[in-house]
């Protein structure tokens, strides 16, 4: 019992900055160079364990702790939201491991740490988006195998791909991924945007922020350099479509933007509203009404 | 009127108060101390020794406590501060044939120099609720003799003079082994790295999985060659001494299996091995280890590939219960954005659907 | 200079000078041919750069074999001074190492003879470090690529000979190849493999 009152309460109080030790920092800071000087292309990494659970953002939590400093303003986002409750955790995480300050404000941050969506307001040069990933290897679910998948990629052998996406079309008639839809970065990488709605993939494209990816269960980094050519794969009789929505948000009014759908009673009523809770209340704050308001 | 869902943190702070008054529970029921968790539940503190690939028994116990004896969680707890740890180097091999031995058996042979030890076994208690146990019955006194220092050899030893089992790899072969919390993993694994995944690998998928070769899938023809539970010496080579420096003594479970083989393509009929060895007294898991990396070989040996504990990717991929469970549970994190994509792309295949049918039933008409 | 001065000239914050520089990095390798500022830089014996120095207690450790050009070999001082800040293995074969370290840029042996990667592993291939003078003068580069909006103007000097020969041999091994940080005086800009060079005063 001794050791224990006496002194690992002090030791545990005392983390480094950011949480990591310097030489885990090291390691994932030589994944991510690697990662931005192959785009798209995922780097094995030595994931560590982190003190939240694998599949709550271990891997762009480490990677935003390997790349965080005092200068940064940090955003996190699940769903697109500030306030879902792992997004809270994990800012709560960042502030209490680094000091840094946070913001929900896309425009103000410098690190944005998101789960399945990016942002509505575009973003800036300078800015990094560091995404959640699940399951990176975006040919996973057709070939479950990381030593064939890892082939597939060295050879460029993509048919697999193009063969289910067209599967899907002769099947209903147009293709059938709704998130998680696959890019080929590059020209050369087919690539997991993870599991963002294909309605955020044309954001991917040509972004002049750079975009990371962390994958902490999964053992990957990889990364999307600013300007970078992101393309949806698709077919030239069925080209890449994204979802379109019937009524615009009725909060904010805004269209073109992706749009939760709230049940809001018991009888099948139901609104639809902002997923990106901070555009949403920008645009709010500027004068701009939807139809709950109007 | 609508209005977005705030307070997630209060909501919170909220819970994580609750849970911390359901840990503790009924206040005037005496609180857990570590030394009990220590002293009476040793064989949970050594799973999560084991399986939190961390040797340390209060922390061990620390984590169990805070984990209302959720194992899993707790060893998710000790894992994740072993990895804030500093790493000041490697220790030596740890020599299993000088283990001070508390239990020792082999299937095997009916007698070995040595003896067959029983030790503090389940092995052969009739599993009757001992109602005494309710209370706080004082057990007996056990018979003790006194520690006998000289090594005990190992079965494999005797069976590896004759030559009928394959030797044991050669440590010289690979003079620094892989490190698979520093290196990230990639498929074929070497042995070493594998025997690691699956020292820290889940109990009870590795018991799955060792039972399913028993039952025929990738049958290894398995022999107890010998179990043994005891103290080794850790050791750790200093530069500056001729030496190795002592850094004390930790408690391990071996078991070697040894299997019969009729011999492939790429090697000779003879006894094969397969290794277990965990922290702490934790035979099943020793057991389930040992079955594994011998099905695990099944390539290395020219064996056909037919069953699933022989599919490395499949089982190293699979059996680290810290990420198995953070992955199945993460679905129960907001998924709505990502279900909305779904829920529209079903409601216009459905409304594509009833198109269809309306057509073809007015062409029938 | 004293027997002990390798033990001299470290960071009095090694945490914070880190992550600045690495984000200098960072951004100089996501934007290549942009140069970034690197303000904290260790104090190393003279031979090594101090940005270089700053690049490898940055990104160099017992975990990477680097490798040194032969007047960074040469200097004792300087070897001990990596060993001891770093503590990378410092190895003789430049196709094992994961970094290279360069301090005679004009000279340095040809881009193929450091590790390139494999096509199922491209990230197995040597990041070099070379010293330079600067950004403001030498032939005139024009880069296109990832981190690019359309082209970009960059210029650095010494430049290894037939550099612009051994880069498109370079670029032609995607995604296989050589990544380079050019360390000049308190910054860096970099070139990953991914960007495309020709002449620029054409
Ligand atoms: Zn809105």
């Amino acid at each position: 019992m001794t050791h224990l009152d006496a002194g690992r309460e002090e030791v545990i109080a005392t983390y480094n900055f950011a949480y990591l030790d310097e030489q885990t920092k090291r390691m994932i800071r030589r994944a991510i160079l690697k990662g931005i000087a192959v785009p798209g292309y995922q780097v094995p990494f030595a994931s560590r364990e982190m003190p939240m659970p694998y599949g709550w953002g271990t891997g762009g939590v480490q990677v935003t702790a390997a790349i965080i400093g005092p200068d940064d303003r940090l955003k996190v986002i699940d769903q697109g939201a500030d306030d879902t409750t792992n997004a809270i955790s994990i800012r709560k995480f960042f502030e209490r491991t680094t000091g840094v300050e946070t913001t929900t404000v896309t425009a103000q941050a410098s690190i944005i740490q998101t789960r399945h969506r990016i942002p509505e307001t575009p973003l800036a040069p300078g800015q990094v988006l560091v995404f959640q990933v699940p399951i990176p290897e975006p040919l996973r679910f057709l070939e479950p195998r990381e030593t064939e998948t890892r082939t597939m990629h060295a050879l460029e052998e993509y048919g697999v791909m193009h063969v289910k996406l067209y599967e899907d079309i002769a099947r209903h008639g147009h293709i059938a991924t709704t998130y998680a839809y696959p890019v080929k970065v590059e020209g050369r990488y087919v690539t997991d945007p993870s599991p963002t709605p294909k309605f955020d993939n044309p954001k991917m494209h040509r972004n002049p922020a750079l975009q990371l990816f962390g994958a902490g269960r999964e053992m990957r980094i990889y990364a999307i350099p600013p300007w970078t050519e992101v393309v949806s794969l698709d077919f030239e009789d069925h080209p890449f479509e994204v979802q379109a929505f019937e009524r615009p948000c009725a909060l904010c009014g805004a269209a073109d933007v992706f749009l939760d759908e709230v049940i809001t009673d018991d009888r099948g009523g139901r609104m639809f509203v902002c997923s990106d809770t901070d555009h949403c209340n920008t645009r709010q704050d500027q004068g701009h009404v939807g139809e709950q308001q109007g | 009127m609508y209005v977005a869902v705030k307070g997630g943190e209060a909501a919170i702070d909220n819970a994580h108060r609750l849970l911390a008054d359901r840990r503790r529970g009924n206040r005037e029921v005496a609180d857990l101390g570590l030394d009990q968790i220590m002293e009476q539940l040793s064989l949970a503190v050594d799973r999560v020794m084991s399986e939190g690939a961390l040797y340390d028994r209060e922390l061990a116990a620390l984590a169990i406590k805070q984990a209302r004896g959720d194992l899993i969680e707790a060893i998710f707890l000790a894992r994740a501060y072993r990895t804030t740890l500093p790493r000041f180097g490697y220790t030596q091999p740890v020599d299993t044939g000088r283990m001070q031995v508390e239990r020792r058996i082999s299937a095997c042979f009916k007698d070995l120099p040595g003896g067959q030890l029983l030790g503090p076994t389940f092995d052969y208690t009739h599993r009757l609720l001992d109602p005494a146990l309710a209370g706080d019955a004082a057990p007996e006194t056990p018979e003790v003799r006194e520690p006998d220092t000289a090594p005990m050899m190992r079965v494999s030893d005797f069976l590896g003079q004759e030559g009928l089992l394959e030797p044991a790899p050669d440590a010289a072969d690979k003079p620094v082994p892989d490190d698979i919390a520093r290196n990230p993993m990639s498929y074929p694994m070497d042995r070493d790295a594998r025997l690691q995944a699956l020292a820290r690998g889940d109990e009870g998928f590795l018991l799955s999985m060792g039972y399913s070769t028993q039952r025929g899938y990738a049958r290894s023809h398995p022999f107890a060659g010998e179990i043994r539970i005891g103290e080794v010496e850790l050791e750790i080579a200093v530069p500056e001494l001729e030496f190795a420096a002592p850094l004390g003594r930790i408690q391990v479970t071996e078991c070697q299996m040894v299997n019969q083989f009729q011999g492939s393509a790429k090697a000779p009929p003879q006894f094969t091995r397969g290794y277990g060895l965990v922290f702490g007294q934790a035979e099943r898991k020793a057991m389930a280890m040992a079955l594994v990396d011998r099905a695990l070989r099944a390539t290395e040996l020219g064996e056909d590939l037919t069953a699933p504990a022989q599919d490395e990717e499949f089982v190293i991929a699979h059996s680290d219960n810290v990420q198995a469970t953070g992955f199945v549970e993460h679905l129960k994190l907001p998924h709505y954005v990502d279900f909305q994509s779904e829920l529209n792309l079903v409601r216009r295949m459905r409304a594509e659907a009833e198109v269809r049918d309306e057509t073809r039933q007015e062409a029938a008409e | 200079m004293a027997e002990t001065d390798f033990l001299s000239g470290g960071l009095a914050d090694p945490v914070m000078a880190g992550q600045s520089a690495f984000r200098a990095i960072m951004q100089a390798m996501a934007e290549p041919g942009t140069v970034h500022a690197v303000s904290d830089c260790p104090t190393p014996p003279g031979g090594l750069s101090r940005t270089m120095a700053a690049v490898a207690t940055t990104l160099c450790d017992a975990d990477t074999p680097i490798w040194l050009d032969p007047s960074l070999a040469g200097n004792s001082q300087v070897v001990k001074w990596l060993a001891f800040h770093t503590g990378a293995p410092v190895t003789a074969e430049s196709g094992d190492a994961m970094f290279g370290f360069v301090s005679d840029t004009a000279s340095m042996p040809t881009l193929d003879r450091f590790a390139q990667g494999t096509d199922a592993y491209p990230d197995r291939s040597t990041t070099l470090v070379l010293a330079v003078d600067g950004f403001d003068a030498g032939q005139l580069l024009s880069l296109a690529g990832p981190g690019i909006e359309s082209t970009r103007r960059f210029a650095f000097a010494p430049m290894p000979e037939t550099f612009i020969d051994q880069w498109s041999g370079n670029r032609a091994r995607f995604p296989r190849g050589v990544d380079l940080i050019l360390a000049g005086p308190a910054a860096v800009a970099c070139l990953p493999r991914s960007t495309r060079i020709t002449s620029g005063e054409d």
